[in-house]
């Protein structure tokens, strides 16, 4: 359900939880879907012992995919016109991570209403792993 | 990105849709998607990311008869530092769409980068940073752009602290 420019206002939240326990398993199920097959994502051995990493990390952008979904079930499918974001911290497997959208601004026009959102998604610590923003088209 | 062309399709959408932990059927289901207002399967707001699969030189592929530097029998397959990680390593800073129209199973898209910028920064857990930004426009079979995305890519001096 789309979201409508009424019901809204400046300061609204809505949060998800994206994953719990992250799993390495799903870092190659990322790898194999983008196609991006970095080490440092699935390859424990050479992360550690060549890169000098504690241990594989995730895909920035699978945190931006997952960042997504908590912005797609609250806007709705195919509102989207921008969505950009910061990795601000790595993520690791075993890590928990919650996303937060906050209504930053409503704009647009009384036909055709947009809302612009922060957002920004922190891991079990508090830590803010992606700090973002984006913008969708909303009903009046 | 430097695919020449990137054919969006149903089951790449699916796998993609999955990898990021997305569930929902407009992603999945072409009956149900037909009954929402998207009229039919589209692709998650990230997906343009996976035309790394139709860049035939996309460095993050192991390709056949090519050295790899992730591990075999040794640590990695090539000496250390090159590519990947840290010790001058690259990693992913920033990632910026503009959308201008879903993505459809069906499209073909072509990709066309632009000029982006170079700087540098000092940073507090990994030494100098060398930021490079990557302007990718992302147009369909009928020339209509779809996506602006711009990527920025950080090179480090060495791995990023964790403390």
């Amino acid at each position: 359900m789309a979201l409508k420019a009424s019901d809204l206002k400046v300061g609204d939240t809505h949060t998800a939880r994206l994953v719990e326990d992250l799993k390495r398993t799903q870092l190659v199920q990322y790898a194999g879907a983008s196609g991006d097959y970095n080490p440092l994502h699935t390859d424990e051995v050479y992360t550690t012992k060549v890169a000098g990493y504690p241990s594989v990390f995730a895909h920035g952008m699978l945190t931006m995919g997952m960042t997504g979904k908590m912005l797609t079930d609250y806007v709705g499918d195919a509102r989207l016109t921008k969505y950009g974001v910061r990795f601000t911290s790595q993520v690791w497997p075993g890590d928990t991570l919650d996303s937060t959208a906050t209504v930053k601004a409503l704009t647009g026009t009384d036909e055709a209403p947009l809302v612009e959102l922060d957002v920004s998604t922190v891991n079990q610590n508090g830590v803010v792993v992606l700090s973002g923003y984006a913008e969708a088209r909303i009903d009046p | 990105m430097a695919a020449e062309t990137f054919p969006v399709e149903a089951t790449h959408i699916l796998m993609f849709a999955r990898a990021v932990g997305d569930d929902n059927p407009v992603y999945a289901d072409p009956a149900y998607a037909a009954t929402t207002e998207a009229g039919g399967i589209i692709a998650p707001p990230t997906f343009v990311q996976a035309s790394a699969q139709f860049d035939p030189d996309y460095p993050l592929r192991p390709k056949p008869g090519k050295p790899w530097f992730g591990s075999g029998g040794t640590p990695s397959g090539a000496a250390a530092g090159q590519g990947g990680g840290g010790n001058g390593g690259s990693l992913h800073a920033e990632q910026h769409y503009e959308y201008h129209r879903p993505l459809r199973p069906g499209d073909v898209l072509t990709a066309t980068a632009l000029p982006g910028r170079t700087w540098e920064k000092e940073g507090r857990r990994s030494g100098k940073l060398i930021f490079t930004e990557q302007v990718t426009e992302y147009r369909d079979q009928a020339g209509e752009k779809v996506i602006t995305a711009r990527g920025v890519g950080v090179r480090t001096e060495r791995p990023v602290d964790q403390k």
